[in-house]
């Protein structure tokens, strides 16, 4: 047991070393993040089978019994974010390998699988850290790799960007630290089923104040309204392997530390109405941002910020239908918002920028890429039958069957509402980008593309995006048993009990 | 209260205003500045959580009494991490200053968009 959840964390640090060791033989770098990556993506499902059932991994570090030493827990949701997380990051890795192989960026690949592997690591240690200080250290982890991440390449707006995306997240970092000196002055204690069991004796004043303070903390990290607006200056600026990987996975990464907290150390019984405000908020103010910009990466990264707003309207709901709902919503955000990026990368590849005011005619200059920009933008949408379908009417099924009166109401309106602006938004790309004559200098481009002396690398990228768009349909397809694991981790999530004493129980027995 | 919890109380209010106030500056290298003295604000407050800081950690003498040894800990790691990334927000700012030779922080593109919309249009 102890091993299944040591892999993902010491895995991709050795593989990290590795590279950084091999930075002249780009080949066996590639090989190496890779192996780690692919080792990862084993180890999480063999995670999720032994979680299926709702039971609780524990792994209790260097003997030390909890709440002294540090646990590392994975329940059926963290595995379940751990699983779809390494294969949307391996499907990554192997689409930025394939730009290189065909010389097609300007990243340097042998700072990038270091600090890709170190990203991964922290990606998974944040899921399955069972104390408060070792989430910081993931967070920290993944996040110091993203400020390295999002100067690839560096120009000037790169570096300006990357500036201010590092000040942002480093403030909320430091208000995390924060939190934790304020948690253990309370409790004594860091371990977050620790906590779960004292913070109940604490002031209900006192534990609003710290419920408030992470929300903040997570929230921005999450960028949802109104600490959202670093977010689509900086995130669409990175190259965009490194941006389909920052959507997809960063703020997942938030969204999913707010529901640890919210749900584990402040249980509260009925719907909670600051997170519904919040996330209404979220929702309209992301989808109209989305619907004015001129830019495809602006665009999907304003309609990130809109689609966080559902994640948080599923954890306000506080019902167990309603976190399942989210959980199933996790899962096909993060495929759905990967895939986008990597066409919109391979977008790039063939016109050479991503604005929307010159582009015609996608459609006709390469239709694979149609398809897969096609798919992926209807189930953003949550267009049946797509798994954005089922993510939706599972949050909606929630609020319908939720007691909270008009404030859930209004927010079930807000996400219809949403939903409908959202395909505003794709249709707006659709019918500029891909439809109509393709301009001249555009078929020149793909002709030069195809040309060219390397084409393998652009054949794998495309493959790469296909098996996105791919996974992105499995999703759908497997959304029974999705639906299963995701009810047990919610069952989980909102009783505590289970999670409390696998922590606890077998450490001080 | 002991006289050095209430200086160090004292200390970390000043800490988190100044640091806060420097952060909302538009010049990068106060932000950097800001940043500097929000990451000392957190960790003095980590050391602030044991009531008996005034106690040497580990060893005492033998009378028994010790401070907790874990914010001691918890603060080292986080002084870590923040030295890290004020490092590299200083070659960040660095960096900025090379390229544009000023180190403001520049508006919202949002706000951009919508000023040059407000603009007079030039005569054609």
């Amino acid at each position: 047991m102890n091993a299944l959840l040591a892999v993902p964390l010491v895995v991709p640090l050795l593989g990290a070393a590795i590279t950084l060791l091999m930075r002249r033989t780009p080949r066996s770098q590639q090989v190496t993040a890779t192996i780690s990556l692919a080792a990862v993506v084993v180890d999480a499902a063999l995670l999720l089978w032994h979680t299926w059932d709702g039971a609780v991994v524990v792994s209790q570090a260097g003997g030390w019994a909890a709440p002294l030493g540090i646990t590392l827990v994975a329940d059926p949701m963290a595995a379940l974010l751990v699983l779809v997380s390494s294969v949307v990051l391996l499907v990554v890795l192997l689409y930025a390998i394939g730009q290189d192989i065909g010389g097609l960026s300007r990243a340097m690949p042998q700072v990038f699988h270091p600090i890709y592997l170190v990203l991964t690591a922290g990606v998974c240690l944040s899921f399955i850290a069972g104390d408060l200080f070792n989430l910081f250290v993931g967070f920290e982890i993944m996040l110091t790799a993203s400020y390295a991440l999002i100067t690839q390449a560096p120009t000037r707006a790169r570096v300006r960007a990357s500036m201010i995306y590092t000040v942002v997240s480093l403030t909320s970092s430091i208000l995390f630290l924060t939190g934790i000196a304020l948690v253990y002055a309370l409790t004594g204690t860091v371990n977050m089923a620790d906590i779960a069991g004292k913070l109940g004796a604490a002031p209900p004043e006192l534990r609003m104040v710290l419920a408030l303070m992470f929300f903040v903390v997570f929230g921005i990290k999450a960028a949802i309204v109104p600490m959202h607006f670093w977010l689509p200056d900086s995130y669409p600026v990175a190259l965009t392997r490194i941006s389909a990987i920052f959507a997809a996975l960063l703020t997942k990464v938030a969204v999913y530390a707010i529901i640890r907290t919210q749900t584990l150390l402040f249980v509260r019984d009925d719907v909670t109405s600051v997170l519904l405000w919040v996330a209404i908020a979220t929702m309209i103010v992301g989808i109209l941002g989305a619907l004015v910009q001129d830019d495809v990466n602006r665009v999907m990264a304003f309609a990130l910020v809109s689609h966080i707003g559902f994640m948080i309207f599923g954890l306000g709901l506080n019902t167990v239908a309603g976190l399942a709902g989210v959980i199933i919503y996790l899962v096909h955000h993060i495929v759905v918002q990967a895939t986008l990026f990597l066409v919109n990368g391979l977008m790039r590849q063939y016109v050479g920028h991503t604005s929307l005011r010159a582009i015609r005619g996608l459609t006709t200059v390469s239709p694979a890429l149609a398809v897969f920009f096609f798919l992926p933008a209807l189930s953003l949408a949550g267009l049946p039958p797509m798994s954005g379908f089922i993510a939706k009417t599972a949050l909606f099924q929630a609020a319908v069957t939720a007691e909270g009166g008009w404030l859930v109401g209004l927010g079930l309106a807000v996400g219809v509402l949403t939903s409908l602006l959202t395909l505003i938004a794709i249709f707006r790309i659709w019918t500029r980008a891909y439809w109509g004559t393709p301009l001249p200098d555009m078929v020149e481009a793909r002709e030069r593309l195809r040309s060219g002396p390397n084409t393998s690398g652009l054949r794998i990228m495309t493959a790469m995006t296909g098996v996105m768009v791919a996974t992105g349909v499995a999703v759908a397809v497997a959304a029974g048993p999705l639906a299963q694991v995701s009810f047990t981790a919610a069952v989980d999530l909102l009783d505590g009990g289970a999670y409390v004493e696998a922590v606890l129980g077998r450490g001080s027995g | 209260m002991t006289t050095p919890g209430f200086v160090l109380i004292a200390s970390v209010g000043v800490l988190y205003s100044c640091g806060f106030y420097l952060l909302l500056q538009r010049s990068l290298m106060r932000v950097v500045f800001g940043i500097l003295m929000l990451g000392h604000a957190a960790n003095v407050s980590l050391l602030l959580t044991d009531e008996a800081i005034t106690l040497p950690p580990l060893l005492s003498g033998g009378s028994g009494e010790m401070s907790d040894p874990l914010p001691h800990a918890m603060a080292l790691t986080a002084i870590v991490i923040t030295f890290g990334v004020t490092t590299f927000l200083l070659a960040l700012a660095y960096r900025v200053w090379l390229g544009d030779e000023n180190d403001e922080v520049p508006d919202d593109v949002e706000d951009r968009r919508i000023s040059k919309l407000t603009e007079p249009e030039e005569p054609s």
